[in-house]
């Protein structure tokens, strides 16, 4: 090659280069994920030093509204946006399922060292303030050998909307009609009995305070903090203790019945292993992005993530997605025009 | 302004242009656009913070009208929102710390201004500014480490064992709830009152006590029936001060007060304010109706510190003119 054709190749490549070079991307939403998000968009620019992602953590309902008022070129949830929300949008919104997230039931009962089973009637009476004392055969029957004190049972909840109560309010409204005809779901619902903490540590430091509480918490915090919790009875009947492999498999259980557009709740999920309280978090993308030099980096973002980026999410306590769910994925990104 | 216009006059000086051009001159004229601006500015961002309230809270005003006021429900699934629980725990906590803050505070700024020696209550005094500047989160933490296992433990039973046939002191001691929360507030309010009353009563000329001693009052007598009376309206502003504070203060009432929209007659039972609410649900709001409720409960609030801050006003000035027939 000749120097000239060096220098007019090098040429090429910086103005080839030099649009994508100030390629500033925003995004909003979900603070559950904040973590691993941070670190998929550090390491991603790292590999790209062209494309910087901003994300902003102000909560899965600001990210959707960002992104219904195109503040944000993409939005982050840990609940599927409603149909309602859908038809507001003016171009069509895709979900990616990004990493796994998973609520445990954290307990504090003076003498009761051991874990505690939890069936779902158990879980969805106690939180209907239907089962009032710790030793209601609702519970006891599932725990033989300890002995469970006839105490009021103190029930805390999370105050500030999150995903980690959208996540607990679904499961609870799956395995219980009246929970579901009554209360519901959502990030904030009108709590039938109750404290309210605010935040897992709240949550956390209440339940450590008060005698004979029970409240519920993020997997991962309840992990990093020691903090005890019991296991849960599944679809199929087994008594789960909350783990990342768990919440892998409950993911896997319901990616054979995974709907096109990523929308699915996996609690109760079937399978052996399946933890039932388990969720997948989303990043919400417009299926039209204009600008073309955006659009390249955030498919080429989304691909990265789906295999190289995945290498990062068990350092930081994240359940990785299941291989089934990663090749739907793949040919989802095809879908962003 | 129209009174230093009045004295100008009063003193001779002609309103021709030439006059105009030597005041502006002087800088007078500027001085008073410019602050005239400043004061405008404050007016203008009230006016806008009001206006978005109201537009933005189209949706919900229009869904549950003036029933918003007494609607117990507070539902973001079934989208049923009202204020009333809200409401009240604000006024409830607020009140509960009013009732304990302002005796300690105003004992504590009579003791400072009148009794104390002089060098003694300049140091205190510093140290009570500085817990004014107490980040109201670390107040929120030491509530929930500190006081709540005390509230449990200790002075909740004790409360149920003396007063327990009342229905304010009654149900499961949680630690937690609008007790609490009260004594929180008090704690964050009573250096405000501390301090501005002691000003007050400090600024109370000495004629005032002189005269009383003279006529044969002790010391107390002195203070109580003289220099506080006369110190009266700005004692009363220092409380207000406080109180708008209790109503609007977050952090550290969300943190203890059990954060339920219940309406409980017991102090022990949790509760909720309105700052608290806004605090802990706008972000994860998501449906149209459920956010247009919460921006509603803001336009409460602000009704709220409106209506109290005209009270405040109409209190001062009954006291004041009582007053005055008194001292004249």
């Amino acid at each position: 090659m000749s120097m000239r054709k060096v220098l007019g190749f090098a040429l090429l490549m910086v103005l080839a280069a030099a649009p994508a070079w100030a390629q500033n991307i925003n995004a909003a939403g979900a603070t559950f994920p904040y973590p691993i998000y941070s670190k998929w968009f550090d390491e991603y620019h790292k590999l790209h030093p062209t494309v910087q992602i901003n994300y902003q953590s102000i909560g899965s309902g600001g990210g959707i509204r960002q992104l219904l008022d195109k503040t944000v070129d993409f939005g982050a949830s840990d609940g599927p946006m409603t149909d309602e929300q859908l038809q507001q949008a003016s171009v069509k919104v895709l979900h990616f399922p990004t990493v796994l997230g998973a609520d445990v039931p954290s307990y504090n009962i003076p003498g009761v060292t051991g874990e505690l089973k939890f069936t779902p009637e158990a879980l969805a009476g106690i939180f209907l303030g239907k089962v009032t004392k710790w030793n209601d055969p609702a519970i006891s029957g599932a725990n033989p050998g300890v002995k469970l004190p006839a105490e009021d049972i103190v029930v805390v909840h999370r105050s500030d909307g999150s995903g980690t109560t959208y996540i607990w309010t679904d499961y609870l409204s799956k395995v219980s009609d009246e929970w579901r005809t009554k209360v519901g779901k959502n990030t904030s619902v009108n709590w039938p009995v109750g404290l309210g903490g605010k935040g897992n540590e709240g949550v956390a430091g209440l339940v450590k305070q008060t005698p004979n509480s029970i409240g519920y918490v993020e997997l991962i915090y309840a992990v990093q903090n020691n903090i005890p919790y019991g296991s849960v009875k599944n679809a199929t009947g087994e008594f789960v203790k909350p783990s990342l492999a768990g919440v892998s498999a409950a993911a896997a259980g319901a990616a054979t019945s995974m709907p096109d557009d990523f929308r699915v709740s996996i609690t109760n999920a079937p399978g052996k292993a399946a933890y039932p309280i388990s969720s997948f978090t989303w990043l919400l993308i417009p299926a039209q992005i204009q600008d073309a030099a955006k659009k390249v980096a955030i498919k080429d973002f989304l691909g990265w993530m789906l295999t190289a980026g995945q290498q990062f999410c068990e350092p930081l306590a994240y359940a990785k997605l299941p291989k089934e769910v990663v090749a739907k994925e793949q040919k989802a990104i095809a879908m962003i025009q | 302004m129209a009174t230093a216009h009045t004295t100008v006059d009063a003193a001779g000086l002609s309103w021709g242009p030439r006059a105009l051009i030597r005041r502006l001159r002087s800088g007078d004229e500027v001085a008073r656009l410019i602050t005239l601006l400043f004061a405008l500015v404050v007016v203008l961002l009230t006016v806008l913070l009001v206006d978005q309230l109201w537009i933005n809270s189209a949706e919900a005003r229009h869904r549950f009208g003036l029933a918003f006021f007494w609607t117990r429900q507070w539902d973001p699934v079934f989208n049923q929102f009202g204020a009333l629980p809200f409401i009240y725990g604000t006024l409830v906590t607020s009140a509960l710390g009013l009732l304990i803050a302002v005796p300690l505070g105003l004992g504590a700024a009579i003791f400072l201004a009148e009794l104390a020696p002089r060098r003694l209550s300049d140091n205190l005094t510093f140290l009570i500014d500085l817990l004014a500047a107490v980040p109201s989160v670390i107040y929120g933490l030491l509530g929930i480490f500190i006081l709540v296992p005390l509230m449990r433990t200790e002075i909740q039973p004790a409360l149920k064992r003396t007063l327990g046939f009342t229905p304010l002191f009654q149900g499961p001691a949680y630690g937690i709830g609008l007790l609490t929360a009260g004594l929180v507030l008090a704690v964050m309010i009573v250096p405000f009152i501390i301090s501005v009353s002691r000003e007050v009563l400090l600024a109370v000329p000495g004629e005032q006590r002189e005269a009383a001693l003279a006529l044969g009052a002790t010391r107390w007598e002195a203070t109580w029936k003289a220099v506080v009376p006369y110190a009266r309206t700005g004692i009363i502003g220092s409380i207000f001060l406080a109180l708008a504070r209790a109503l609007g203060e977050t952090m550290a009432v969300t943190m203890v007060i059990g954060n339920n929209p219940r309406i409980s007659a017991s102090l022990f039972g949790p509760g909720y304010s309105i700052a608290a609410v806004l605090a802990n649900e706008f972000s994860e709001a998501t449906g149209n109706l459920y956010l247009s409720a919460l921006i509603e409960l803001g336009l409460v609030l602000f009704l709220l510190t409106f209506v109290i801050n005209g009270l405040a006003r109409l209190l001062i000035f009954l006291t004041t003119s009582r007053g005055s027939l008194v001292h004249t």
